[in-house]
């Protein structure tokens, strides 16, 4: 029987050869990752109290991002713990304040096509542009998994959502999901989304990971992308091992998705999510002149090394405007490592940019870079939710990386293609 | 179970349920922030045995278990939504809190008398005389929370 991606690896996982949506049933987990808020400071006490062990080390990872690097007291003690669990229990994948989880994940190669993989954190369904299922779970899933190994899930149905064409000047992944989220809406709850088609398989591996990332706001149980060339290349490149077989995983041609949605991106404009939701959003050019008092390039979402490279697009030469200012915070070391081999840090720094530590920090009001009552913020990052960078008063818009660069230079809500369009102050690369 | 019924609208999000600022709070602390933002009357009138109603995809946005562990903390002890976003789904059951679909939550008027039987499946507005037909919450399901949600389920199992 015709099965799609998802339901192929959920049937692996739970020992049968065929799963329909729907159905409850228990699943072999491959990897469970949990980061600081969703890990041993949740797991401790309840391993202690079921006086068991961790299960299986080797498919757990854990990795610190969102209290880092702690702001206060509270936050260090969460890393403690966490540094201490991982020495006395050996779990050695650990990544301390090395990045996002969910950019480290690939960083590692520890994503590869059929896994059915579990993550302590809702924007989990990044690992799907690997080929694999891979779910969000609060931290009393994550510890239950930890000791067993095992889950029950409800086999979800399949959304295929086809993207076809290519991208305008100043267009990005972060634009297409705007899009969808105010098409499809958010509460596509216990259902995957397959991305496909033309444009999908031109993207690259980090553009994918916006696609999968903000399937969370579809209120996607995960996205996924079935794996190709390029994704196997990625996975060896960053030290994972996988075989050819791996692009076996593939939705049957006549898989039943529940809904097929075609959309063609070409004529596709920069978009802007107002507040408070995603879903509310609209072409860059209703929204142009808005005062914009922090402008923010971070999270998993929009601080990978592509994304850093739109916004220097955007900023060689140019200056950040006094009306504003823009924090970037990338999203792992590796990032800012090739973005200062290859320049773009230099380009940033030049404009005006405030450099913030790797990390979740301001993305999700927890560290540096949060919003003072009355405040407004245009960001790269994912949710625009009242209260989810700072003060409960305080708004926040959501744009690709290009779009939140233009607003720096602009010191106001602006279309990059225009602060493009305008040549730079002063030639490129000249300040000293 | 019988309680007076709070009465929220769609897409009640983590970040209002329990909001980032909050998170390093012990729970006990932050549940009186929760839903600030949108009715800072909430947290400060709830009372032990009072029923959460709300509209479609309650509790989208994040896996942070805080969002159901404040109502619990706050007293509620039931949740009936048009729609739950998945992981808030899951975690309400794992923390021992009965979530049910409930498609005429529009029916429902602040402060509303409720009886809820999330095993039959029963929801009644005592103030209007109503009474509504609901999915049960599935057995698999209902068995972690009899046990008092998923940590205590997992004892059982372990033990036996
Ligand atoms: S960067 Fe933001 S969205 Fe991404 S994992 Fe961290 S808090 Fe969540």
């Amino acid at each position: 029987m015709a099965q799609t991606l998802v339901q192929k690896i959920i049937a692996r996982a739970s020992g049968q050869s065929h799963v329909a949506p729907g159905a409850m049933v228990s699943c072999k987990i491959d990897l469970v990752m949990a980061h600081d808020g969703s890990g041993p400071q949740r797991w401790a006490s309840q391993l202690k109290e079921l006086n068991a062990e961790v299960w299986d080390t080797s498919k757990i990872v854990l990795i610190t991002d969102h209290y880092v690097p702690p702001a206060d007291q509270e936050s260090a003690a969460i890393l403690k713990l966490t540094r201490d669990f991982a020495k006395a229990h050996g779990i050695y994948q650990f990544h301390d304040m090395q990045g996002i989880c969910h950019v480290v994940l690939p960083e590692y190669g520890y994503l590869k096509p059929g896994m059915f993989a579990c993550g302590g954190d809702s924007h989990s369904p990044t690992g799907g542009a690997f080929g694999c299922y891979m779910a969000g779970y609060g931290w009393t899933d994550i510890a239950a998994m930890v000791i067993t190994g095992d889950t029950w899930t409800i086999v979800p149905e399949t959304i295929r959502v086809n993207l076809s064409g290519g991208f305008a000047d100043c267009v990005a992944a972060k634009d297409v999901m705007l899009l969808l989220c105010r098409e499809l809406g958010m509460d596509n709850s216990f259902k995957v989304v397959e991305y496909g088609g033309g444009l999908v398989a031109d993207l690259s591996v980090q553009e994918r990971m916006v696609l999968t990332n903000m399937a969370a706001e579809l209120g996607c149980e995960t996205g996924i992308i079935e794996a190709d060339q390029k994704t196997l290349d990625h996975i060896r490149a960053h030290g994972g091992h996988v075989d050819d077989d791996a692009l076996e995983w593939r939705s049957d041609r006549d898989a039943p998705y529940e809904a097929v949605h075609d959309f063609h991106i070409s004529t596709l404009e920069p978009q802007v999510a107002a507040p408070h939701s995603p879903s509310n959003s609209g072409p860059v050019s209703a929204h142009v002149g808005q005062r914009i008092d922090q402008c923010y390039i971070g999270a998993c979402t929009g601080a990978k090394l592509e994304d850093l490279h739109m916004a220097a697009r955007i900023l060689k030469g140019r200056q950040v405007s006094p009306e504003t200012r823009l924090l970037v915070a990338p999203a792992s070391a590796l990032t800012t490592k090739h973005a200062v081999a290859d320049g773009t840090l230099q380009i940033l720094l030049e404009a005006g940019v405030v450099m913030l530590p790797t990390g979740c920090g301001a993305c999700a009001g927890l560290g540096a870079g949060v919003l003072a009552a009355g405040e407004v913020c245009m960001s790269s990052t994912n949710r625009n939710f009242k209260g989810r960078m700072g003060h409960k008063d305080s708004d926040v818009y959501l744009g690709s990386p290009y779009t939140v660069a233009a607003t720096a230079v602009a010191g106001r809500i602006a279309d990059p293609r225009e602060i493009l369009a305008d040549a730079p102050a002063h030639p490129q690369g000249a300040v000293s | 179970m019988t309680g007076r019924a709070w009465v929220y609208g769609d897409e009640i999000n983590t970040d209002l349920l329990a909001p980032g600022y909050c998170l390093r709070l012990p729970i006990e602390e932050l549940a009186p922030h929760c839903l600030e933002a949108l009715d800072p009357d909430f947290a400060g009138g709830v009372r032990q045995g009072d029923i959460f109603v709300a509209g479609d995809n309650l509790g989208l946005g994040s896996a942070r278990e805080h969002a159901p562990g404040a109502l619990l903390t706050l007293g509620i002890k039931v949740v009936l939504a048009k729609s739950f976003a998945r992981i808030f789904y899951r975690n309400a059951i794992n923390l021992g809190l009965p979530a049910l679909f409930f498609a005429h939550a529009h029916e429902i008027t602040m402060g509303d008398e409720m009886d809820v039987d999330p095993v039959a499946g029963m929801v009644r507005n005592v103030t209007t005389g109503k009474q509504y037909q609901v999915n049960s919450i599935p057995p698999h399901l209902m068995a972690i929370i009899e046990d008092g949600g998923l940590m205590a389920h997992l004892k059982k199992r372990l033990a036996s």
